[in-house]
């Protein structure tokens, strides 16, 4: 038994088998061969194989996803038992003396040349196809595993060196029963796509992906952040009763759901979710979720391979304003560039991404693609509380360039007849330290805040979220942090507006005793935490946290506040 | 030998989808099927070759088969090609 322990991003124990997605070497090496027969056999016994592994997935996207779907994977098994294809590779094979896998890469590599260079887009797409099948058949001649998440089967853990939005966006939701990467941490994509999920995760275990082979036996521990590897019975038994004792725990908070939620001396504040797709309103619905404080619309865009129409970002913003029921949904417009790249929107690199032509700096600079969101959300306005929100807003300037925009879109859509909600807020992030330390003046214009945490420590503090060497810094509880907090909630409530978070913090055990104290009125977090997030605010006086909070201002360092919230929960 | 003149009639030419049908269907036959434009010719029983040619909505091309069965691959490849829309 091997025992590995990284960061506890998603809570909950997961006991399964390993299902490593890595990306294999793929390096063709030429060899010069003697015996052509055993080659050849070599590469037909991979063609078998492929053809196979294809049908398989063809009939599994067809029965999940459908026909249409599916159609592609019929056009792949052609190309892999296609003679024209076939018949050079063993050509090259007879007569140059050379390797299965080098004969493969010469021929395809051919055709792929040959579409790539037509006259024609949708050939030029092709090469594509002829460049996935190729893999694919290489793989097997070198005898290396292509993972492919959309084919798993069976319950599994997945082990990854991270994940990114595509693949988790190909994990099957009913066989996933958890995962553990090699690198991010709690506000990594991983880790939020985990508490979505609602599946244990641990992230930052460094060599999960040296340590962990397919099929192994895993535990995730996400309480915790330890991942066991090939646990011996006793163990499996231990952990079961942990998994047991946790869902014994949730369903004790289940009872809240329709509790509302208030403090022990009864002042009432807003516990709402984060969202990525309509289908996590499920999720929001189930755990007692009072509005979505943050709904993550890039997620629209991404995973396809054109820019999403007016018309389908119309349906998702309209499913999700109907499912929440006349609840307040916040919609943060597109925040894409920094870690969120999209394939088909080429970003120049940057050399620090994080401080770049990202979110509303790119939409103010794209309009026709910023135009074509706001129009879907002005048209989905009628059918719920929509709150239209800024990303990564630095100066008034930008606020009220892209307001106007707003303003333009609503004009045009009343001119052709189109309605519109009358009242519909529209309101910033809160991430970057300049907006906080003017919010005085921001806060006579915008209709509320929504302090974004992950964002503004990190450019508080300098300090890449993405560089574990520097996760030191990533301190929530740092008074710097605190006093620019107490800045954004003081100058909304002067001006009778609102002020909530989105960030991670907003659903910390210890975080969020201080930030009632501080007078936060909307706390949007996991749909996952929001129930033990009630519980904990059931036990807490405000009236005492006003103190504290000042007093935590107050402090000289992170581990001072954490430790006076910490001796007053104990209390 | 049997051959014939088409034209493609299919907005999108002769794509992925059409293409794998002509190929599925021609597999079992043991005649040689072609497509023939000006400059080049196509193995039917390859979607790679099919493809290649890159046919265009208005494209001329003729279809040949050769061989055993050659009425029979004859009949069911051009009653693909005009039932599908593909060409006429």
């Amino acid at each position: 038994m091997m025992k590995l322990n990284g960061i506890a991003a998603s809570s909950g124990v997961a006991i399964a088998k390993a299902y490593c997605l890595v990306a294999p070497d793929l390096t063709v090496v030429k060899q010069q061969i003697t015996d052509v027969d055993a080659e050849q056999a070599k590469l037909d016994a991979a063609l078998a194989v492929t053809t196979e592994e294809l049908k398989a997935i063809q009939q599994m996207t067809e029965e999940n996803l459908g026909a249409e779907e599916a159609a592609i994977f019929g056009a792949h098994l052609l190309v892999v038992n296609d003679p024209e294809l076939i018949a050079p590779m063993k050509q090259k094979i007879a007569d140059e003396k050379v390797n299965a896998a080098f004969a493969l890469q010469e021929v395809s590599s051919m055709f792929v040349t040959m579409f790539e260079s037509m006259d024609n887009d949708y050939m030029n797409e092709r090469a594509a196809d002829i460049k996935d099948v190729s893999k694919r058949i290489l793989a097997h001649i070198l005898g290396v595993k292509i993972p492919n998440p959309s084919a798993i089967n069976e319950r599994v853990i997945v082990v990854a060196n991270d994940l990114t939005p595509s693949d988790t966006a190909q994990l099957n939701r009913d066989f996933v029963l958890g995962f553990t990467t090699d690198i991010g941490g709690r506000t990594s994509h991983s880790a939020i796509m985990a508490r979505s999920l609602e599946i244990p995760a641990v992230v930052g275990t460094k060599e999960a992906t040296q340590t962990i082979e397919d099929g192994m036996m895993v535990i995730v521990d996400g309480l915790s952040g330890d991942v066991l590897v090939n646990p011996d019975d006793e163990t499996i038994a231990h952990y079961e009763q942990k998994a047991k004792a946790f869902s014994a725990q949730q369903k004790e908070w289940a009872k809240l759901v329709n509790e509302p939620s208030v403090s022990a001396d009864g002042h009432h504040v807003e516990l709402a979710a984060n969202i990525g797709t309509p289908e996590d309103l499920e999720s929001v619905v189930r755990n007692g979720g009072e509005g979505v404080g943050l709904y993550r619309t890039e997620f629209l865009y991404m995973g396809r391979d054109a820019l999403p129409t007016e018309d389908e970002q119309f349906t998702a913003y309209r499913a999700v304003l109907e499912g929440m029921s006349g609840k307040p949904v916040v919609v943060r417009t597109l925040d894409i560039g920094g870690d969120k790249k999209l394939p088909y929107l080429p970003l120049a690199e940057e050399l620090n991404p994080f401080l770049g032509h990202r979110a509303i700096r790119l939409c103010l600079e794209r309009t026709d693609i910023f135009r074509t969101q706001l129009r879907a959300l002005l048209r989905a306005s009628t059918y719920g509380n929509l709150k239209i929100m800024f990303p990564m807003i630095a100066t008034l300037q930008e606020f009220r360039e892209a307001k106007a925009l707003l303003e333009e879109e609503k004009a045009n859509l009343l001119a052709e007849g189109v309605q519109v909600a009358e009242q519909i807020e529209v309101g910033i992030m809160v991430e970057i330290p300049s907006t906080a330390v003017m919010a005085d003046t921001f806060a006579k214009e915008v209709d509320f805040f929504s302090i974004g945490t992950n964002d503004l420590i990190q450019y508080t503090m300098a300090a890449d979220r993405m560089n574990e060497q520097v996760s030191y810094l990533y301190q929530p509880y740092n008074p710097a942090i605190l006093r620019l907090i107490k800045m954004v909630i003081d100058a909304a409530h002067k001006e009778g507006k609102w002020a909530g978070m989105c960030g991670e913090m907003a659903g910390d055990e210890f975080a969020v005793p201080l930030l009632l104290g501080l007078g936060l009125d909307e706390f949007s977090m996991s749909a996952t935490s929001i129930l033990k997030t009630r519980a904990l605010l059931q036990s807490l006086n405000k009236v005492e946290l006003e103190e504290l909070a000042v007093r935590a201002l107050d402090e000289a360092t992170a581990d001072d506040v954490l430790a006076i919230v910490q001796q007053y929960v104990a209390k | 030998m049997k051959s014939q003149q088409f034209k493609v009639v299919d907005a999108q030419g002769i794509h992925a989808r059409p293409a794998s049908q002509l190929v599925s269907n021609s597999t079992a036959f043991a005649s040689t099927i072609a497509l023939v434009t000006d400059n080049k010719e196509a193995n039917v029983k390859s979607i790679l070759s099919v493809m290649s040619l890159a046919l265009r909505q208005g494209d001329d091309f003729t279809l040949r088969v050769e061989g055993a069965d050659e009425e029979q691959a004859f009949t069911a490849i051009s009653t693909i090609l005009v039932e599908m829309g593909i060409a006429q």
